[in-house]
């Protein structure tokens, strides 16, 4: 505001650009205000009343009848995307940043060659791979198992990429050889002295893994049939192919979007902070 | 080369004197330790797919006798590759992904730049707040986005259809010829945000001196947007392109939603619905044949568009 410049801009462009902000906002908030406000209709007031504004609050049933379908397979399906997403995630992150620091610090033959191959990884489509991962995963007996979904997963060559990015810009080579001269091992230096001080990047690392493997949907898809293993996307998905034989479906889905997207946006809110540093290592290659 | 390269700082950076023998250099084994824990999944779950999908391209099911003798595989060339670039429904699905990609991507960057530049001006008020609403689409999964944005789609549903219908207009957003950008603005509504951020944080890395001689100039916020700011940033410009190329290429959950409401998406609609469609007709060899062709115009389209862009901009 104490910039001279802006003194100098005219209102009028001042005021067409925030309209044009407001105009996109409203575009990206749309759906899920419409989320919101349909989740807490009864199934009778979605097609009658309008989309837009509230109507019977029907909320609390719309959640009893969501987690109680089927005999709570909504909630199974909670469990099961806390598993692949979280739990993947942190394991990813960990495996991730162990193999980035030592990309980073430790010097030895063949080390770029290594790090080649990994940035190769980040190129490969996960869709092409997942196909391919069936069949050799079917001759296995892994298919349609928790394993079958969790541990692709946890492989993240962007992860990796990241985790060397951060250990360069983090971790100080001094300490890795002060710790060394207090006779601590590679792994205690690593957990107890590079580990915090990578922290900010490594819940950058868990975010951004997070969100790959809660998007990724073919790969459930391919791998499971079991309605009891699938994450809530793949169960949603589900459903809402099922909503013309079974019209009261619709509620469900609805809800059980709004359920599973709100705790993760508010998340995602509260730590934006990370994803923003890890979105300004991308851009610097 | 790389390990004099490397250990130079290491040595310069060493109290004199103090180091060890070795300069601290860890054992082969602790190395190992700490690049196995990724290294042996990405062999078996990167890795050894992609070499089995190159292998069983390779390979044809035969039969003994007719139609009805018993089926063996046998090694068959190209035979796989040369029936996916004869098969019709491959082509047409690259055709509308082609389409799509040359529309949707330039569009949804158009959009995510311009953002960009704006939330990089002090015009505006409330930046964390556009920051954020822009950015909120990108924790909502392809599944969810695309079902939210199918009821808004919906006739029955969508209040979006009941206020054009309002001022005159009869949409039809899953008709034969919409359908498809309905799709896309599933995937423009998704990424946009992210694509902003990427950008947005490539513009706050130029130092703000490189702006006052341009002030001194004379030039406006619109000038040193255009001439100073995006060469600037155009390699995350360029990055962003690529990611959205992959994307584009993998498209397969939006279109699979919309599916379930509109007859006018085919299970062949795009690559990776024919792929998942193949295997599911236990055609496995074909299926993998058309996951490599997708993965190999994958790396070429992506790695093409880099290669390109870097040299145009003399790097």
């Amino acid at each position: 505001m104490t910039d001279p410049s802006v003194s100098r801009e005219s209102r009028v462009s001042r005021t067409a650009v925030t309209a044009l902000m407001c105009l996109l906002a409203v575009y990206f908030m749309l759906p899920v205000y419409f989320l919101i406000v349909a989740a807490t209709k009864p199934q009778g007031d979605l097609a009658s009343t309008n989309g837009l504004v509230f109507s019977n609050f029907n909320l609390i049933d719309n959640v009893r009848i969501l987690f109680t379908r089927s005999d709570g397979i909504f909630g199974r399906w909670a469990v099961n995307t806390v598993i692949y997403a979280v739990l993947g995630a942190a394991v990813g992150t960990l495996i991730s940043a162990l193999c980035g620091y030592a990309l980073a610090k430790f010097p030895f033959r063949g080390r770029e060659l290594l790090f080649s191959v990994v940035l190769g990884g980040v190129l490969v489509p996960t869709t092409a791979l997942a196909l391919p991962l069936f069949l050799l995963f079917s001759e296995t007996g892994i298919v349609n198992t928790y394993l079958a979904v969790f541990l692709p997963s946890i492989v993240s060559p962007f992860g990796v990429y990241l985790a060397r990015i951060f250990a360069n810009a983090a971790v100080p080579q001094e300490l890795i050889e002060s710790a060394r001269l207090d006779g601590a091992s590679e792994f205690r230096t690593f957990f107890s002295v590079a580990f915090r001080l990578m922290t900010p990047a490594l819940v950058t690392i868990f975010l951004f893994q997070f969100v790959a493997i809660w998007n990724n949907f073919f790969l459930p898809m391919v791998m499971l049939q079991k309605e009891s293993l699938f994450p809530i996307t793949l169960g949603l998905y589900q459903w809402n192919g099922q909503t013309a034989r079974a019209p009261l479906l619709q509620q469900s889905v609805i809800t059980g979007s709004l359920v599973s997207i709100v705790p993760v946006i508010i998340v995602f809110i509260l730590l934006q902070r990370f994803w923003r540093t890890g979105l300004a290592a991308g851009s610097l290659k | 080369m790389t390990d004099i390269s490397t250990r130079v700082p290491h040595v310069m950076s060493s109290p004199g004197g103090r180091r060890r023998r070795n300069g601290g250099r860890p054992r082969v084994g602790t190395v190992a330790a700490f690049l196995t824990p990724f290294f042996l999944p990405f062999l078996l779950f990167y890795v050894a797919p992609v070499g089995y999908a190159l292998w069983q391209s390779l390979r044809v099911v035969r039969r003994t006798g007719g139609q009805y003798g018993t089926s063996y595989t046998a090694f068959g060339g190209f035979e796989q590759y040369a029936q996916v670039f004869q098969n019709t429904e491959f082509w047409a699905s690259i055709g509308r992904i082609g389409l799509f990609g040359i529309v949707q991507v330039p569009v949804m960057l158009f959009i995510a730049l311009i953002m960009a530049l704006l939330l990089d001006t002090p015009l505006l008020r409330l930046k964390a707040f556009f920051r954020i609403t822009a950015f909120m689409p990108y924790a909502v999964p392809g599944v969810i986005a695309a079902i939210m944005w199918s009821y808004l789609y919906s006739p029955q549903l969508s209040p979006v259809v009941d206020l054009l219908e309002g001022i005159g207009w009869q949409p039809d957003f899953l008709g034969p010829g919409a359908v498809l950008w309905s799709a896309a603005n599933v995937s423009t509504w998704l990424w946009t945000g992210y694509n902003m951020l990427i950008m947005y944080a490539a513009l706050q890395a130029i130092p703000q001196e490189l702006y006052e001689a341009a002030k001194l100039d004379g030039a406006g916020q619109w000038t040193i947007a255009w001439r100073i700011k995006v060469p600037i940033i155009a390699p995350a410009i360029v990055l962003t392109t690529v990611f959205s190329i992959i994307g584009t290429l993998q498209l397969y959950a939006e279109p699979a939603v919309l599916r379930q409401i509109s007859s006018n998406i085919s299970s062949t609609f795009t690559p990776n619905m024919l792929a998942y469609a193949v295997a599911s007709g236990n055609n496995y060899q074909q299926a993998a044949a058309i996951s490599v062709v997708i993965a190999v115009i994958t790396f070429v389209l992506s790695f093409g568009f880099m290669r390109l862009t870097s040299k145009k901009a003399g790097l």
